[in-house]
Protein backbone atom coordinates (compact mmCIF):
# COMPACT_ATOMS: atom_id res chain seq x y z
CA UNK A 1 0.00 0.00 0.00
CA UNK A 2 1.17 3.25 -0.59
CA UNK A 3 2.19 6.14 2.21
CA UNK A 4 -0.52 6.68 4.81
CA UNK A 5 -1.73 9.92 4.30
CA UNK A 6 -2.09 10.69 8.25
CA UNK A 7 0.21 9.73 11.22
CA UNK A 8 -0.17 9.43 14.98
CA UNK A 9 0.31 13.78 15.05
CA UNK A 10 -2.05 14.88 12.45
CA UNK A 11 -5.38 16.28 13.36
CA UNK A 12 -8.31 14.73 10.94
CA UNK A 13 -10.96 17.53 10.30
CA UNK A 14 -14.13 17.14 8.05
CA UNK A 15 -13.71 18.61 4.51
CA UNK A 16 -15.02 21.89 3.75
CA UNK A 17 -18.80 21.70 3.25
CA UNK A 18 -18.78 18.43 5.25
CA UNK A 19 -21.44 18.06 7.80
CA UNK A 20 -21.51 14.84 10.14
CA UNK A 21 -24.68 14.37 11.81
CA UNK A 22 -26.96 11.35 13.45
CA UNK A 23 -30.04 10.47 10.90
CA UNK A 24 -33.02 9.49 12.35
CA UNK A 25 -35.16 8.40 8.97
CA UNK A 26 -32.14 6.68 7.85
CA UNK A 27 -31.29 5.12 11.39
CA UNK A 28 -27.42 5.86 10.91
CA UNK A 29 -25.09 8.33 10.92
CA UNK A 30 -24.89 10.00 7.99
CA UNK A 31 -22.23 12.37 6.40
CA UNK A 32 -23.69 15.71 4.46
CA UNK A 33 -22.23 16.88 1.76
CA UNK A 34 -23.21 19.83 -0.90
CA UNK A 35 -25.96 18.18 -2.52
CA UNK A 36 -25.76 14.74 -1.39
CA UNK A 37 -25.33 12.58 1.31
CA UNK A 38 -22.91 9.33 2.55
CA UNK A 39 -24.98 6.97 4.66
CA UNK A 40 -21.95 5.95 7.28
CA UNK A 41 -21.39 1.52 8.50
CA UNK A 42 -21.24 1.46 12.32
CA UNK A 43 -17.03 1.75 12.78
CA UNK A 44 -17.07 4.76 9.92
CA UNK A 45 -20.18 6.57 12.06
CA UNK A 46 -18.05 6.38 14.99
CA UNK A 47 -14.80 7.59 13.60
CA UNK A 48 -16.25 10.69 11.96
CA UNK A 49 -18.60 11.35 15.09
CA UNK A 50 -15.82 11.73 16.79
CA UNK A 51 -13.74 14.15 14.38
CA UNK A 52 -16.90 16.24 13.90
CA UNK A 53 -17.11 16.68 17.72
CA UNK A 54 -13.44 16.96 18.76
CA UNK A 55 -10.31 18.56 17.11
CA UNK A 56 -7.50 16.23 18.42
CA UNK A 57 -4.54 14.51 17.04
CA UNK A 58 -5.16 10.45 15.31
CA UNK A 59 -3.44 9.08 18.34
CA UNK A 60 -6.25 10.82 20.78
CA UNK A 61 -8.54 9.41 18.82
CA UNK A 62 -7.28 5.72 18.82
CA UNK A 63 -7.08 5.77 22.20
CA UNK A 64 -10.87 7.25 23.30
CA UNK A 65 -12.33 4.88 20.53
CA UNK A 66 -9.94 1.94 22.47
CA UNK A 67 -11.56 3.04 25.72
CA UNK A 68 -14.93 2.99 24.06
CA UNK A 69 -14.67 -0.42 22.46
CA UNK A 70 -13.22 -2.58 25.74
CA UNK A 71 -9.62 -1.70 24.49
CA UNK A 72 -10.24 -3.43 21.01
CA UNK A 73 -6.59 -2.74 18.93
CA UNK A 74 -8.27 -0.87 15.97
CA UNK A 75 -5.66 1.10 15.10
CA UNK A 76 -5.09 -0.37 11.99
CA UNK A 77 -8.83 -0.28 10.84
CA UNK A 78 -8.83 3.90 11.86
CA UNK A 79 -6.18 4.32 9.35
CA UNK A 80 -7.49 2.55 6.98
CA UNK A 81 -10.82 4.29 7.04
CA UNK A 82 -9.14 7.17 7.60
CA UNK A 83 -6.65 6.79 4.27
CA UNK A 84 -10.10 6.00 2.31
CA UNK A 85 -12.24 8.80 3.62
CA UNK A 86 -9.42 11.41 2.47
CA UNK A 87 -9.61 9.44 -0.37
CA UNK A 88 -12.94 10.43 -0.95
CA UNK A 89 -12.38 13.79 -0.21
CA UNK A 90 -14.62 13.68 3.41
CA UNK A 91 -11.69 15.04 5.12
CA UNK A 92 -8.78 17.19 5.58
CA UNK A 93 -5.62 17.90 7.05
CA UNK B 1 -57.96 30.76 -9.50
CA UNK B 2 -60.36 28.82 -11.92
CA UNK B 3 -62.87 26.93 -11.31
CA UNK B 4 -61.03 24.03 -13.07
CA UNK B 5 -58.14 23.82 -10.43
CA UNK B 6 -60.77 23.38 -7.80
CA UNK B 7 -62.16 20.41 -9.28
CA UNK B 8 -58.72 18.77 -9.61
CA UNK B 9 -58.21 20.29 -6.29
CA UNK B 10 -61.22 17.51 -4.86
CA UNK B 11 -59.73 14.90 -6.97
CA UNK B 12 -56.62 14.87 -5.10
CA UNK B 13 -58.69 14.67 -1.63
CA UNK B 14 -60.06 11.26 -2.74
CA UNK B 15 -57.11 9.88 -3.82
CA UNK B 16 -55.35 10.75 -0.31
CA UNK B 17 -57.65 8.55 0.99
CA UNK B 18 -57.45 5.78 -1.14
CA UNK B 19 -54.00 5.02 -1.73
CA UNK B 20 -52.51 5.59 1.69
CA UNK B 21 -51.90 3.01 3.81
CA UNK B 22 -51.78 0.60 1.29
CA UNK B 23 -49.28 0.92 -0.69
CA UNK B 24 -46.79 3.59 1.47
CA UNK B 25 -44.54 1.03 2.23
CA UNK B 26 -43.56 0.61 -0.88
CA UNK B 27 -42.75 4.07 -1.31
CA UNK B 28 -39.37 6.09 -1.04
CA UNK B 29 -39.80 9.12 1.17
CA UNK B 30 -37.86 12.31 -0.13
CA UNK B 31 -34.25 12.97 0.41
CA UNK B 32 -34.56 16.22 -1.32
CA UNK B 33 -36.34 19.45 -0.94
CA UNK B 34 -36.23 22.02 -3.72
CA UNK B 35 -37.89 24.99 -2.60
CA UNK B 36 -38.98 27.75 -4.92
CA UNK B 37 -38.74 30.61 -2.66
CA UNK B 38 -40.09 33.07 -5.07
CA UNK B 39 -40.36 34.20 -8.73
CA UNK B 40 -38.87 37.51 -8.64
CA UNK B 41 -35.51 37.85 -10.54
CA UNK B 42 -33.22 40.68 -11.09
CA UNK B 43 -32.14 38.70 -14.27
CA UNK B 44 -34.36 37.81 -17.56
CA UNK B 45 -32.36 34.52 -18.62
CA UNK B 46 -34.09 33.08 -21.74
CA UNK B 47 -32.80 29.84 -20.79
CA UNK B 48 -34.76 30.19 -17.46
CA UNK B 49 -36.42 26.31 -16.15
CA UNK B 50 -39.47 28.38 -14.95
CA UNK B 51 -42.78 28.30 -16.62
CA UNK B 52 -43.57 30.58 -19.29
CA UNK B 53 -46.74 31.68 -17.15
CA UNK B 54 -44.34 32.88 -14.10
CA UNK B 55 -46.47 36.02 -13.71
CA UNK B 56 -50.00 34.73 -13.13
CA UNK B 57 -48.85 33.00 -9.75
CA UNK B 58 -48.90 35.89 -6.64
CA UNK B 59 -49.72 34.52 -3.09
CA UNK B 60 -46.42 33.13 -2.39
CA UNK B 61 -45.83 31.41 0.80
CA UNK B 62 -45.33 33.25 4.17
CA UNK B 63 -42.07 32.95 6.47
CA UNK B 64 -44.52 30.50 8.78
CA UNK B 65 -45.49 28.12 6.14
CA UNK B 66 -42.38 27.94 4.22
CA UNK B 67 -41.02 26.86 8.10
CA UNK B 68 -44.14 24.63 8.35
CA UNK B 69 -42.86 22.91 4.85
CA UNK B 70 -39.12 22.33 6.07
CA UNK B 71 -40.55 20.83 8.79
CA UNK B 72 -42.82 18.66 7.11
CA UNK B 73 -40.53 17.57 4.97
CA UNK B 74 -37.54 16.96 7.41
CA UNK B 75 -39.81 14.54 9.26
CA UNK B 76 -40.33 12.33 6.29
CA UNK B 77 -36.55 12.35 6.29
CA UNK B 78 -35.21 15.14 4.07
CA UNK B 79 -31.65 16.20 4.56
CA UNK B 80 -31.22 18.08 1.15
CA UNK B 81 -32.62 21.37 1.11
CA UNK B 82 -32.29 23.76 -2.31
CA UNK B 83 -33.08 27.65 -1.70
CA UNK B 84 -33.82 28.46 -5.13
CA UNK B 85 -36.10 30.72 -7.53
CA UNK B 86 -36.33 32.86 -9.29
CA UNK B 87 -33.66 34.48 -7.23
CA UNK B 88 -33.73 33.54 -3.77
CA UNK B 89 -31.92 36.72 -2.40
CA UNK B 90 -34.90 38.76 -2.98
CA UNK B 91 -37.09 37.15 -0.45
CA UNK B 92 -36.33 39.33 2.89
CA UNK B 93 -36.58 36.62 5.21
CA UNK B 94 -34.19 34.58 3.65
CA UNK B 95 -31.72 34.71 6.58
CA UNK B 96 -34.40 33.57 8.93
CA UNK B 97 -35.49 30.75 6.22
CA UNK B 98 -32.12 29.41 6.73
CA UNK B 99 -31.86 29.73 10.30
CA UNK B 100 -35.21 27.46 10.58
CA UNK B 101 -34.11 25.35 7.92
CA UNK B 102 -30.44 24.67 9.67
CA UNK B 103 -31.73 24.46 12.80
CA UNK B 104 -34.36 21.84 11.48
CA UNK B 105 -30.70 19.88 10.66
CA UNK B 106 -30.96 20.25 6.91
CA UNK B 107 -28.51 20.75 5.10
CA UNK B 108 -28.85 23.95 3.40
CA UNK B 109 -28.05 24.87 -0.12
CA UNK B 110 -28.42 28.41 -1.44
CA UNK B 111 -28.76 28.62 -5.15
CA UNK B 112 -28.05 31.90 -6.74
CA UNK B 113 -27.08 34.13 -9.09
CA UNK B 114 -25.04 36.56 -6.87
CA UNK B 115 -26.81 39.59 -7.84
CA UNK B 116 -27.58 41.64 -5.02
CA UNK B 117 -25.14 39.25 -2.81
CA UNK B 118 -22.40 41.36 -1.03
CA UNK B 119 -19.85 40.42 1.71
CA UNK B 120 -22.36 40.97 4.44
CA UNK B 121 -25.13 38.91 3.61
CA UNK B 122 -22.51 36.15 3.13
CA UNK B 123 -21.75 36.56 6.89
CA UNK B 124 -25.07 36.80 8.01
CA UNK B 125 -25.99 33.69 5.58
CA UNK B 126 -22.97 31.71 7.75
CA UNK B 127 -24.19 32.95 11.04
CA UNK B 128 -27.65 31.73 10.48
CA UNK B 129 -26.32 28.40 9.18
CA UNK B 130 -26.10 28.11 5.79
CA UNK B 131 -23.85 25.15 4.70
CA UNK B 132 -23.23 25.86 0.70
CA UNK B 133 -24.10 28.35 -2.02
CA UNK B 134 -23.64 27.90 -5.56
CA UNK B 135 -23.46 30.75 -7.80
CA UNK B 136 -24.91 30.36 -11.20
CA UNK B 137 -23.43 32.82 -14.09
CA UNK B 138 -25.67 34.63 -16.57
CA UNK B 139 -23.21 34.21 -19.11
CA UNK B 140 -24.44 35.30 -22.50
CA UNK B 141 -21.85 36.11 -25.00
CA UNK B 142 -21.99 39.60 -23.57
CA UNK B 143 -22.07 39.35 -20.26
CA UNK B 144 -19.32 37.08 -20.37
CA UNK B 145 -17.51 39.56 -22.41
CA UNK B 146 -17.85 42.84 -20.45
CA UNK B 147 -17.05 40.48 -17.35
CA UNK B 148 -14.07 39.82 -18.87
CA UNK B 149 -13.17 42.67 -19.89
CA UNK B 150 -13.55 44.58 -16.36
CA UNK B 151 -16.36 46.24 -15.84
CA UNK B 152 -18.41 47.15 -12.10
CA UNK B 153 -19.68 43.61 -12.63
CA UNK B 154 -16.78 42.03 -12.72
CA UNK B 155 -15.64 43.94 -9.65
CA UNK B 156 -18.68 42.99 -7.98
CA UNK B 157 -17.80 39.06 -8.76
CA UNK B 158 -14.59 39.40 -7.37
CA UNK B 159 -16.02 40.88 -4.29
CA UNK B 160 -18.40 38.30 -3.91
CA UNK B 161 -16.21 35.48 -4.53
CA UNK B 162 -13.98 36.82 -2.20
CA UNK B 163 -16.63 37.33 0.84
CA UNK B 164 -17.72 33.47 0.10
CA UNK B 165 -14.05 32.11 0.73
CA UNK B 166 -12.94 34.48 3.79
CA UNK B 167 -16.82 32.41 5.30
CA UNK B 168 -14.84 28.98 4.66
CA UNK B 169 -17.56 28.45 2.01
CA UNK B 170 -16.16 26.18 -1.58
CA UNK B 171 -16.54 28.85 -4.51
CA UNK B 172 -19.48 26.90 -6.39
CA UNK B 173 -19.96 28.01 -9.63
CA UNK B 174 -22.23 26.52 -12.44
CA UNK B 175 -22.91 28.30 -15.97
CA UNK B 176 -25.52 27.35 -18.56
CA UNK B 177 -24.44 27.05 -21.77
CA UNK B 178 -26.06 27.55 -24.90
CA UNK B 179 -25.19 28.08 -28.37
CA UNK B 180 -24.57 31.54 -28.17
CA UNK B 181 -21.64 30.91 -25.40
CA UNK B 182 -20.53 27.81 -25.56
CA UNK B 183 -17.29 28.71 -27.89
CA UNK B 184 -16.79 30.89 -25.03
CA UNK B 185 -16.05 27.83 -22.30
CA UNK B 186 -11.97 28.84 -22.71
CA UNK B 187 -12.82 32.30 -21.24
CA UNK B 188 -15.63 31.08 -18.96
CA UNK B 189 -13.07 28.74 -17.31
CA UNK B 190 -10.49 31.74 -16.85
CA UNK B 191 -12.97 33.49 -15.36
CA UNK B 192 -13.39 30.84 -12.83
CA UNK B 193 -9.78 30.53 -12.04
CA UNK B 194 -9.46 34.00 -11.26
CA UNK B 195 -12.54 33.73 -8.94
CA UNK B 196 -10.57 30.75 -7.07
CA UNK B 197 -13.41 28.57 -7.67
CA UNK B 198 -13.14 25.02 -6.33
CA UNK B 199 -15.92 23.73 -8.15
CA UNK B 200 -17.21 24.63 -11.68
CA UNK B 201 -20.30 23.21 -13.49
CA UNK B 202 -20.57 23.38 -17.06
CA UNK B 203 -24.19 22.71 -17.87
CA UNK B 204 -25.93 22.74 -20.96
CA UNK B 205 -29.13 24.40 -21.73
CA UNK B 206 -32.04 21.56 -20.74
CA UNK B 207 -35.18 22.87 -22.87
CA UNK B 208 -37.86 23.72 -20.19
CA UNK B 209 -39.96 26.32 -19.31
CA UNK B 210 -38.11 29.51 -21.28
CA UNK B 211 -35.68 27.63 -22.55
CA UNK B 212 -37.64 25.18 -24.34
CA UNK B 213 -39.26 28.32 -26.14
CA UNK B 214 -36.03 29.92 -27.07
CA UNK B 215 -34.89 26.40 -27.96
CA UNK B 216 -33.94 26.86 -31.77
CA UNK B 217 -31.97 29.99 -31.05
CA UNK B 218 -30.10 27.62 -27.84
CA UNK B 219 -29.38 24.80 -29.28
CA UNK B 220 -25.68 24.17 -29.68
CA UNK B 221 -24.27 22.38 -32.82
CA UNK B 222 -22.14 19.47 -32.78
CA UNK B 223 -19.02 20.71 -33.47
CA UNK B 224 -19.10 23.25 -30.77
CA UNK B 225 -19.72 20.59 -28.21
CA UNK B 226 -16.77 18.42 -29.50
CA UNK B 227 -14.46 21.51 -29.18
CA UNK B 228 -16.17 22.83 -25.27
CA UNK B 229 -15.51 18.92 -24.25
CA UNK B 230 -11.88 19.13 -25.59
CA UNK B 231 -11.27 22.82 -23.78
CA UNK B 232 -12.95 21.60 -20.58
CA UNK B 233 -11.13 18.11 -20.78
CA UNK B 234 -7.85 20.37 -21.13
CA UNK B 235 -8.89 22.87 -18.16
CA UNK B 236 -9.84 19.55 -16.22
CA UNK B 237 -6.51 18.39 -16.51
CA UNK B 238 -4.55 21.48 -16.27
CA UNK B 239 -6.34 21.90 -13.07
CA UNK B 240 -6.35 18.94 -11.39
CA UNK B 241 -6.24 19.08 -7.05
CA UNK B 242 -7.07 22.95 -7.84
CA UNK B 243 -10.66 23.36 -9.20
CA UNK B 244 -13.13 20.72 -9.96
CA UNK B 245 -14.71 20.81 -13.88
CA UNK B 246 -17.99 18.85 -14.48
CA UNK B 247 -18.59 19.35 -17.91
CA UNK B 248 -22.49 17.58 -18.35
CA UNK B 249 -23.20 16.31 -21.87
CA UNK B 250 -26.91 17.36 -23.36
CA UNK B 251 -29.45 15.04 -23.23
CA UNK B 252 -29.95 15.77 -27.12
CA UNK B 253 -26.84 14.48 -27.91
CA UNK B 254 -27.18 11.39 -26.05
CA UNK B 255 -28.36 8.39 -27.14
CA UNK B 256 -30.04 7.23 -23.79
CA UNK B 257 -32.12 9.44 -21.50
CA UNK B 258 -31.14 11.22 -18.79
CA UNK B 259 -32.59 9.37 -15.26
CA UNK B 260 -34.66 12.38 -14.68
CA UNK B 261 -34.99 13.26 -11.06
CA UNK B 262 -33.96 9.69 -9.77
CA UNK B 263 -37.18 8.50 -10.79
CA UNK B 264 -40.37 10.38 -10.45
CA UNK B 265 -41.53 10.91 -7.04
CA UNK B 266 -38.54 8.58 -5.92
CA UNK B 267 -36.32 11.41 -4.04
CA UNK B 268 -37.39 15.09 -5.01
CA UNK B 269 -40.36 17.45 -3.99
CA UNK B 270 -40.38 20.46 -5.57
CA UNK B 271 -42.26 23.20 -3.77
CA UNK B 272 -43.32 26.17 -6.11
CA UNK B 273 -43.45 30.07 -4.80
CA UNK B 274 -47.23 29.51 -4.28
CA UNK B 275 -46.72 26.36 -2.31
CA UNK B 276 -47.90 23.81 -5.46
CA UNK B 277 -46.43 20.48 -4.79
CA UNK B 278 -44.42 19.14 -8.02
CA UNK B 279 -42.14 15.52 -8.55
CA UNK B 280 -39.77 17.55 -10.51
CA UNK B 281 -39.61 21.70 -11.14
CA UNK B 282 -40.99 21.03 -14.91
CA UNK B 283 -44.01 19.36 -14.01
CA UNK B 284 -46.57 21.73 -13.77
CA UNK B 285 -47.10 22.15 -17.60
CA UNK B 286 -48.22 17.82 -17.70
CA UNK B 287 -51.68 17.23 -18.69
CA UNK B 288 -54.59 16.54 -15.84
CA UNK B 289 -52.03 16.99 -13.14
CA UNK B 290 -53.90 17.82 -9.58
CA UNK B 291 -50.94 20.21 -8.57
CA UNK B 292 -51.37 19.60 -4.78
CA UNK B 293 -50.84 22.84 -2.90
CA UNK B 294 -49.67 22.52 0.94
CA UNK B 295 -51.72 25.13 1.99
CA UNK B 296 -54.55 22.56 1.56
CA UNK B 297 -52.64 18.98 2.12
CA UNK B 298 -49.83 17.52 3.97
CA UNK B 299 -46.90 16.82 2.42
CA UNK B 300 -47.32 13.24 3.66
CA UNK B 301 -50.46 13.17 2.01
CA UNK B 302 -49.16 14.81 -0.78
CA UNK B 303 -46.02 12.70 -1.26
CA UNK B 304 -47.55 9.49 -0.76
CA UNK B 305 -51.26 10.11 -1.38
CA UNK B 306 -51.92 12.28 -4.62
CA UNK B 307 -52.13 10.95 -7.87
CA UNK B 308 -49.31 13.34 -9.01
CA UNK B 309 -46.65 11.87 -7.27
CA UNK B 310 -48.17 7.97 -7.78
CA UNK B 311 -48.60 9.05 -11.75
CA UNK B 312 -45.32 7.41 -12.61
CA UNK B 313 -44.08 5.59 -9.89
CA UNK B 314 -42.65 2.18 -10.57
CA UNK B 315 -42.94 0.84 -14.10
CA UNK B 316 -46.61 0.21 -14.64
CA UNK B 317 -47.85 3.47 -16.16
CA UNK B 318 -44.87 2.93 -19.25
CA UNK B 319 -45.38 1.96 -22.84
CA UNK B 320 -43.35 0.72 -25.35
CA UNK B 321 -39.82 0.41 -26.00
CA UNK B 322 -39.57 0.95 -22.02
CA UNK B 323 -42.01 -1.28 -20.95
CA UNK B 324 -39.94 -4.33 -21.79
CA UNK B 325 -36.47 -2.86 -21.55
CA UNK B 326 -34.08 -3.87 -19.59
CA UNK B 327 -32.29 -0.56 -19.22
CA UNK B 328 -36.08 0.38 -17.50
CA UNK B 329 -34.65 0.57 -14.04
CA UNK B 330 -31.46 2.91 -15.08
CA UNK B 331 -33.20 6.11 -16.79
CA UNK B 332 -36.71 5.33 -15.68
CA UNK B 333 -37.44 5.91 -19.34
CA UNK B 334 -36.16 9.63 -18.85
CA UNK B 335 -37.88 12.54 -18.72
CA UNK B 336 -41.94 13.04 -18.84
CA UNK B 337 -41.82 16.38 -19.34
CA UNK B 338 -39.58 15.76 -22.70
CA UNK B 339 -41.98 12.83 -23.37
CA UNK B 340 -44.88 15.14 -23.07
CA UNK B 341 -43.51 18.48 -24.54
CA UNK B 342 -41.94 16.49 -27.50
CA UNK B 343 -44.39 13.60 -28.19
CA UNK B 344 -48.00 14.87 -26.84
CA UNK B 345 -48.27 11.95 -24.05
CA UNK B 346 -45.98 11.71 -21.20
CA UNK B 347 -46.24 8.08 -20.73
CA UNK B 348 -43.99 7.80 -23.68
CA UNK B 349 -40.72 7.03 -23.70
CA UNK B 350 -38.11 10.44 -23.96
CA UNK B 351 -37.73 10.97 -27.51
CA UNK B 352 -33.78 11.28 -26.58
CA UNK B 353 -33.59 7.14 -26.08
CA UNK B 354 -32.76 6.42 -29.84
CA UNK B 355 -35.18 3.22 -29.24
CA UNK B 356 -37.34 5.74 -29.00
CA UNK B 357 -39.86 5.85 -32.27
CA UNK B 358 -40.15 9.58 -31.70
CA UNK B 359 -36.55 9.77 -31.92
CA UNK B 360 -36.68 11.99 -35.41
CA UNK B 361 -37.94 14.88 -32.78
CA UNK B 362 -34.62 14.97 -31.62
CA UNK B 363 -32.64 14.91 -34.50
CA UNK B 364 -34.80 17.36 -35.98
CA UNK B 365 -34.77 19.98 -33.54
CA UNK B 366 -30.78 19.70 -33.71
CA UNK B 367 -31.62 20.59 -37.63
CA UNK B 368 -33.76 23.34 -36.80
CA UNK B 369 -31.24 25.04 -34.76
CA UNK B 370 -28.48 24.53 -37.08
CA UNK B 371 -30.65 26.04 -40.04
CA UNK B 372 -31.40 28.74 -37.26
CA UNK B 373 -28.31 29.57 -36.94
CA UNK B 374 -27.07 29.55 -40.38
CA UNK B 375 -29.59 32.28 -40.95
CA UNK B 376 -28.00 36.07 -41.69
CA UNK B 377 -28.24 37.54 -38.25
CA UNK B 378 -31.07 39.56 -39.33
CA UNK B 379 -33.47 36.81 -40.01
CA UNK B 380 -32.59 34.77 -37.09
CA UNK B 381 -35.40 34.82 -34.44
CA UNK B 382 -34.69 36.78 -31.28
CA UNK B 383 -34.25 35.87 -28.24
CA UNK B 384 -37.26 35.97 -25.93
CA UNK B 385 -36.34 36.45 -22.59
CA UNK B 386 -38.06 35.62 -19.15
CA UNK B 387 -39.71 38.60 -17.73
CA UNK B 388 -43.06 39.28 -16.40
CA UNK B 389 -43.97 41.27 -19.67
CA UNK B 390 -43.31 38.35 -22.19
CA UNK B 391 -44.71 35.85 -19.36
CA UNK B 392 -48.11 37.80 -19.66
CA UNK B 393 -47.67 38.32 -23.50
CA UNK B 394 -47.23 34.72 -23.61
CA UNK B 395 -49.72 33.19 -21.43
CA UNK B 396 -52.05 34.97 -22.62
CA UNK B 397 -52.20 33.87 -25.80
Amino acid sequence: MSERVFNDDTVPMLAQGYRFQWEPAQNCNVLLYPEGMIKLNGGAGEILKLISEKQQTVAEHITELKAAFNGADLADDVYRFLDEAYDHDWLRK
Amino acid sequence: MTGSENKTADRAVGSVGSAIGHVRDQIRQPLWLLAELTYSCPLQCPYCSNPMDFAKVKNELTTEEWINVFKQAREMGATQLGLSGGEPLTRPDLVELIKAARDLGFYTNLITSGVGMDAAKVAEFKAAGLDHIQVSFQASSEDLNNLIAGTDAFKHKIEMAKAVKANDYPMVLCFVTHRQNIDQVDEILDLCIELEADYVELATTQYYGWAMHNRDQLMPMKDQLVRAEATAHRYQEEQKGNMKIYYVVPDYYEERPKACMNGWGNIFLTITPDGTALPCHAARQLPDMALPNVKEFTIDEIWNGSDDFNKFRGFDWMTEPCRSCDEKEKDFGGCRCQAYMLTGDATNTDPVCSKSPHHHLITEAIDAGRAEAAKPVVEQKPLVFRNPKNSKKISAR
